[in-house]
């Protein structure tokens, strides 16, 4: 890796609180009897106190001690759950908010992506835009012209370049964003998920921009997201946050599985399966999945995830099938498996199942369950729990001299292509 | 790339920070003010039929309103200044002062959705709305000259010219406490909203509490009331403006040192309080 060991970022046991409820209309009367209490050394009346968690009394700490140090070229990702405080940390990085305890060291200028166009006026041309987004943002404006074919080119608009932006199509504004953005001397880029706009070759163009401004021009880029297939391909480290702390920080690949494994981790605590929450909507109340249990969730490749479960039937029912919607550790769904169709008596009912997984390559898997009846007309949903069996796939093999690699190659490995000379008759 | 990248390096503390004014970095997104400025000098004019005509237009319309009500009606006595030039000076220096602190006091609110993504020195969009009450003025001011030369030529005042140079001081003080008391409210606001609807009511107060729409010798002899007038910071400026363009106009020593005083001090709270605020506002708007 191009990374160097030179710190960039040095990050000390930060905190971020937010006042929980009704803020910003603070009257008069609470702050100038907090600001007495304060004065005299007493207990603020207004407070109040909990127990040691993350939120203590009205106070939601979102981040909650996290150190960090980031090195010259690296790109980090950060990953983890709505709420984990990821943003909070581009945030405070960024210096949109500030922390409420511990410290941030950045060594250099920070050009923070939180969201594209920022500053975009309607009325001023894509140029004129530029120069505006690309001054917020920390350039003078003889940087700005020294770059502007650049970033006109970058941003495929030219043809558009004189026209007031609130002609542009949506597309076309993140385009020109990202492209002023990207563009800047700065040597610290926060993004935060703003490439999930934009067409997919914008996208793909966005991050190779950014891997060559860490690789060529040795800049450090912090880069947020969910969708885990951007992250691989981008970052070479990540840290994974939950409940504003900092739990794993490492390989990308190894964050997150990490990561999925600490969610799944999560949602074994609930074993209760009829009482769980069912998201999905238009399902009957027919049939409820009772119990799942996975014989062994580690199974080696090309064979059999073997499992059993309970069912409450309401009726008798035929042409009853299980569908497996199994899902990579990002989330992403790799494909669906379904049962034979079996016969519910009304009450409980066990099943064993025996799913053979095929061609899944090595790594973290998480499945979605379906209870669905199909009698060649029509298909009921009956019952759909999200994310409850996972199981993983380990391999002792190698592919070229290394283990199977998700981010070059994905979650399948067909089976090998079949090679034959074509002998030709010399005649 | 051996840039020397410790020269940009920032220290962010969770611990309340000493107050500090933060102008080094102000100065580095200079080129953000001139664009901030030019930008809302295209864009307020962008559809409108008569565009920067506006600009004239108004204060000339006022003046003369001001002139007809104020002198014609209620009668007051501008001392041998024609109406319409000594209420087109009035109006102009109170303008860029009120516009000056009106608009700024609305910052955080206005802007509460770019500060919320990307971090730059907020006080630049305060001095740029300042310096767009300032080229406005300029160009009232230039009308003025223009009336101001004709009643000239005619004979009927008298411009004092030995304190010209005081000029350009007399406007940037104007500007300045407008600036300083701007981002004093701006701040404030984050938290009270109700100071929004204060201040238009109360910079109106304000107008006619200061010798705006009548001179200062009209109160002469009134005792308690004259001496609280010379208090007011918003006073020697007026004043001082009048006598410079006009050749009419007391200055007390009082007044000037209120003015300079309270300017400095508007200034100061005004950008400490709004560097505070600008740290912790968007947790709070």
């Amino acid at each position: 890796m191009s990374a160097d060991d030179k710190i960039m970022i040095q990050i000390r046991d930060l905190k971020k609180e937010y006042r929980l409820g009704q803020i910003g209309y603070g009257t008069l009367q609470k702050d100038l009897q907090s600001w007495w209490a304060k004065r005299r050394g007493k207990v603020d009346p207004n407070s109040k106190l909990g127990q040691e968690e993350r939120i203590e009394g009205d106070t939601l700490r979102a981040l909650n001690g996290v150190d960090l140090t980031v090195y010259r070229g690296e790109c980090l990702g950060i990953i983890g759950g709505n709420g984990a405080g990821k943003s909070t940390l581009l945030k405070l990085i960024s210096r949109v908010a500030s922390p409420s305890g511990g410290t941030i060291d950045l060594y250099g200028r920070v050009t923070s992506m939180l969201e594209v166009g920022t500053g975009f006026n309607g009325e001023m041309t894509g140029r004129e835009n530029i120069y505006l987004n690309g001054t917020i943002l920390g350039m003078s404006k003889s940087e700005i012209d020294a770059k502007m074919e650049e970033i006109i080119n970058f941003s495929e608009v030219e043809e558009f370049i004189d026209t007031p932006v609130k002609r542009y199509s949506s597309g076309m504004y993140v385009k020109l964003g990202f492209s002023v953005a990207s563009h800047l001397d700065s040597e610290i880029v926060i993004m935060d998920e703003v490439l999930a706009v934009g067409d997919i070759a914008f996208q793909q163009k966005c991050i190779n921009k950014m891997r060559q401004s860490a690789r060529e021009e040795n800049r450090t880029v912090l880069y947020v997201s969910h969708n885990m297939s951007t992250v691989r391909e981008l970052c070479d480290r990540c840290i994974v946050l939950a409940e504003g702390k900092n739990i794993y920080d490492g390989d990308t690949e190894e964050a997150i599985a990490y990561y999925t494994r600490y969610l799944q981790s999560r949602n074994e605590t609930v074993t209760d399966y009829l009482s769980k929450n069912r998201r999905a909507i238009n399902l009957t109340d027919q049939i409820r999945i009772a119990d799942i249990k996975v014989l062994h969730d580690v199974i080696p490749m090309g064979g059999m995830l073997r499992f059993d479960m309970k069912f409450n039937a309401k009726r008798n029912m035929d042409n009853i099938m299980v569908r497996l919607i199994v899902c990579n550790g990002p989330g992403e769904i790799v494909g669906m498996a379904y049962s034979d169709p079996v016969h519910m008596n009304e009450g409980d009912n066990w099943f064993a199942f025996s799913f053979p997984v095929g061609n899944l390559a090595s790594g973290e898997y998480v499945c979605d369950i379906a209870i669905s009846e199909y009698d060649g007309n029509v298909d009921v949903r009956h019952d759909f729990l999200s994310k409850v069996m996972a199981f993983s796939i380990r391999e002792e093999r190698t592919y070229f001299g290394r283990s199977w690699s998700v981010r070059r190659w994905g979650n399948v490995v067909f089976d090998t292509i079949k090679a034959e000379e074509i002998r030709h008759e010399q005649d | 790339m051996s840039r020397t990248e410790d020269n940009y390096h920032v220290h962010i503390d969770g611990k309340e920070n000493p107050l500090q004014l933060n102008l080094k970095e102000v100065w580095r997104y200079r080129d953000l003010i001139v664009l901030f400025t030019k930008r809302t000098l295209t864009l307020t004019y962008k559809q409108t039929i008569l565009g920067p005509a506006w600009l004239v237009l108004t204060p000339f319309l006022t003046s003369v309103v001001y002139a007809v009500v104020f002198k014609g009606i209620a009668g007051i006595n501008t001392n041998g200044i024609p109406g319409l030039l000594f209420y087109l000076c009035s109006n102009g220096l109170w303008t860029l002062f009120a516009s000056s602190l009106k608009r700024n006091s609305a910052t955080f609110v206005v802007n509460a959705r770019v500060f919320a993504k990307v971090y730059f020195p907020r006080l630049t969009i305060s001095i740029s709305t300042m310096l767009n009450a300032l080229i406005e003025f300029l160009i009232v001011f230039a009308m003025i000259v223009i009336i101001l030369i004709y009643y000239l030529l005619a004979g009927e005042v008298e411009p004092a010219w030995k304190l010209l140079w005081l000029l350009p001081f007399v406007v940037l003080i104007a500007g300045a406490m407008g600036l300083g008391l701007g981002v004093l409210v701006s701040s404030l606001t984050t938290k009270y909203r109700d100071l929004r609807m204060l201040v238009d009511f109360g910079v109106m107060l304000w107008m006619f509490a200061t010798p705006v729409v009548y001179p200062l010798s009209q109160l002469e002899g009134s005792g308690i009331l004259y001496k609280v007038m010379l208090w007011n910071p918003m006073t020697a400026p007026m004043e001082l403006f009048r006598k410079i363009m006009l050749g009419q106009g007391y200055i007390d020593p009082i007044s000037v040192i209120s003015t300079l005083v309270f300017t400095a001090a508007a200034l100061l709270a005004g950008i400490l309080i709004f560097n505070r605020v600008e740290r912790t506002f968007i947790d709070t708007v």
